[in-house]
């Protein structure tokens, strides 16, 4: 069986490129604090939502809506109307990370297919058996922490199918637990769906270097001629002792497109590509060549090699914790 | 230097050479009453701005010697050209080519920001918020200003293909497939 493509849209826009290039399911959030990507001018408002997966419905393609964020005291109300309006939409399943709001869509949407939320940080088959038999969940979105014999392991203890992240942005901690954010802008991709928010995002270029500031706080400065980075904290540069440099991780992005025989082998169901935040166009340049990748797998060719390189704008590529070298 | 900088054309000397001397007030007007339209096509472009529709946005094309400063104006907007620095909120600078190739989606508003021909400075919010709404109106700049000429759309549009092919610059949306 071809294994499933699910891919990021931040807009409409997004969605229809995604669909057109190919991709077997999208992922989307509303445009409030309901999702971890609730950046200014992304996502879809009620109308967008359902005109969209009409569209993705219409040829052939899932859509999957993210309400990953846990709720608020006092405002549960926000998120579950997120679910209601997520099925009176049409979604084909539901994203989910806090177990309170798993335990409402059981009760009130038994019929939505519900998905965990990979800001559950769920990591071994126990737990994911848990979600399982308690809230119906069909599918987990492992953590980025996990390596490929793990996620082997895990399979062989489930029967809920896996989704592992093999392109994109990579969240170092175990989602859903780092809360360096908070410490920096007061916001967090737990509680408002932005980590390293916008809004608390200041350049200033003087004489050719470029500073970039969270909060108020120096997280990054280059040379001329050296790319622009966005102050992310955890792959901010840091002096701590006598060190000064990227203390947490090496600003580099995910790609495990050499894997994904692995990752099949390992009983992988679907490929999680990350980037609600990027354009249409470099969602459909991802979604295409994963859709060729999947598709040679499938047919017995040999994959093609080296497709993505020119998408990550010159950052270092990494196969992330699946193959546990740095460990 | 960046690589896609080697792939953005520069503006024609003659432009910025002209707009150093033309009077700018006919032209701010102009481009008040195209964007009206624009937002009247596309109501989603301004409402995708959200907070930001009504913070005021400095467009910084640095090969020309003009800038253009954005009002949306809950989707009135209005535009100015100015000689000057000019003055907003969010200031997003760039050589008119990769402005307009944004707009028309030929070139990736990420890349262009990594590789720093795009700079931003100011409400980074605000200019992300702006790169989304964008992004999602699938805009034809050629295309909204035939439909605004009437009866003299297609020699309109004849002109624009004929200045895409004389400056290099993207005036036109490309087919979606030609840029994947
Ligand atoms: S700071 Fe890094 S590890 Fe923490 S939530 Fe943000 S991206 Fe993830």
């Amino acid at each position: 069986m071809v294994m499933e493509i699910v891919c990021p849209a931040g807009t409409p826009a997004a969605l229809r490129a995604a669909v057109k290039a190919g991709a077997h399911t999208v992922y989307c959030g509303f445009n409030d604090e309901t999702n971890a990507r609730n950046f200014p001018g992304l996502n879809f408002n009620r109308n967008e939502m359902r005109a969209g997966i009409a569209f993705a419905h219409e040829h052939g393609s899932k859509v999957l809506v993210a309400i990953n964020t846990f709720p608020r005291a006092g405002d549960e109300a926000i998120w579950q109307r997120a679910i209601g309006d997520a099925e009176i939409c049409g979604a084909d399943a539901v994203i989910l990370a806090d177990p309170g709001l798993l335990d409402y869509a059981t009760r009130t949407h038994p019929r939505l297919r519900r998905h965990l939320s990979v800001q559950a940080a769920a990591a071994n088959a126990d737990v994911i058996n848990f979600y399982a038999e308690t809230f119906g969940v069909k599918r987990v979105v492992l953590p980025r922490v996990l390596s490929v014999p793990e996620i082997a392991a895990i399979n062989s203890e489930t029967d809920v199918e896996t989704e592992v992240f093999v392109f994109g942005g990579l969240c170092v901690m175990a989602e859903g637990r780092c809360s360096m954010s908070s410490y920096a802008t007061g916001l967090s991709p737990n509680m408002n769906g932005v980590c390293s928010p916008a809004s608390h995002v200041e350049y200033r270029e003087d004489q050719g270097v470029l500073d970039a500031r969270l909060g108020g706080y120096l997280i990054h400065r280059v040379e001329r001629g050296e790319p622009a980075p966005y102050p992310t904290l955890c792959k901010g540069c840091f002096s701590a002792g006598e060190k000064a440099g990227h203390l947490f991780e090496d600003p580099v992005s995910l790609n495990a497109e050499k894997l994904i025989p692995q990752l099949q082998k390992a009983g992988v169901t679907a490929l999680k590509i990350e980037g609600r935040q990027r354009s249409k166009s470099y969602v459909a340049q991802v979604v295409r060549n994963f859709r060729m990748a999947v598709d040679a797998l499938d047919a017995g060719r040999p994959m093609p090699e080296g497709m993505l390189a020119r998408l990550s704008e010159g950052q270092a590529m990494t196969t992330g914790a699946y193959k546990k070298t740095w460990r | 230097m960046s690589n896609s900088q080697n792939l953005i054309p520069q503006c024609p000397a003659a432009l910025a050479a002209a707009l150093r001397v033309v009077p700018l007030a006919p032209l701010s007007l102009s481009l008040t009453v195209f964007s009206r339209k624009i937002a009247k096509n596309h109501p989603d472009l301004f409402q995708r701005l959200g907070e930001h529709s009504r913070t005021a946005f400095v467009l910084d094309p640095t090969d020309l010697p003009i800038v253009l400063c954005l009002d949306p104006n809950d989707g009135m907007p209005k535009v100015k050209l100015t000689r000057g620095r000019g003055t907003g909120a969010a200031r997003i600078s760039g050589p008119l080519a990769a402005l307009i190739g944004l707009v028309h989606g030929a070139f990736d508003g990420d890349a262009l920001f990594f590789s720093r021909d795009l700079v931003i400075e100011g409400d980074t919010g605000a200019a992300l918020a702006l790169r989304n709404a964008i992004d999602d109106a699938e805009l034809d700049l050629s295309h909204e200003a035939a439909a605004l000429s009437g009866p003299f759309a297609r020699p309109v549009q004849r002109l624009i293909a004929l200045a895409e092919r004389q400056t290099g610059l993207c005036l036109t949306r490309p087919e979606d497939v030609a840029i994947w």
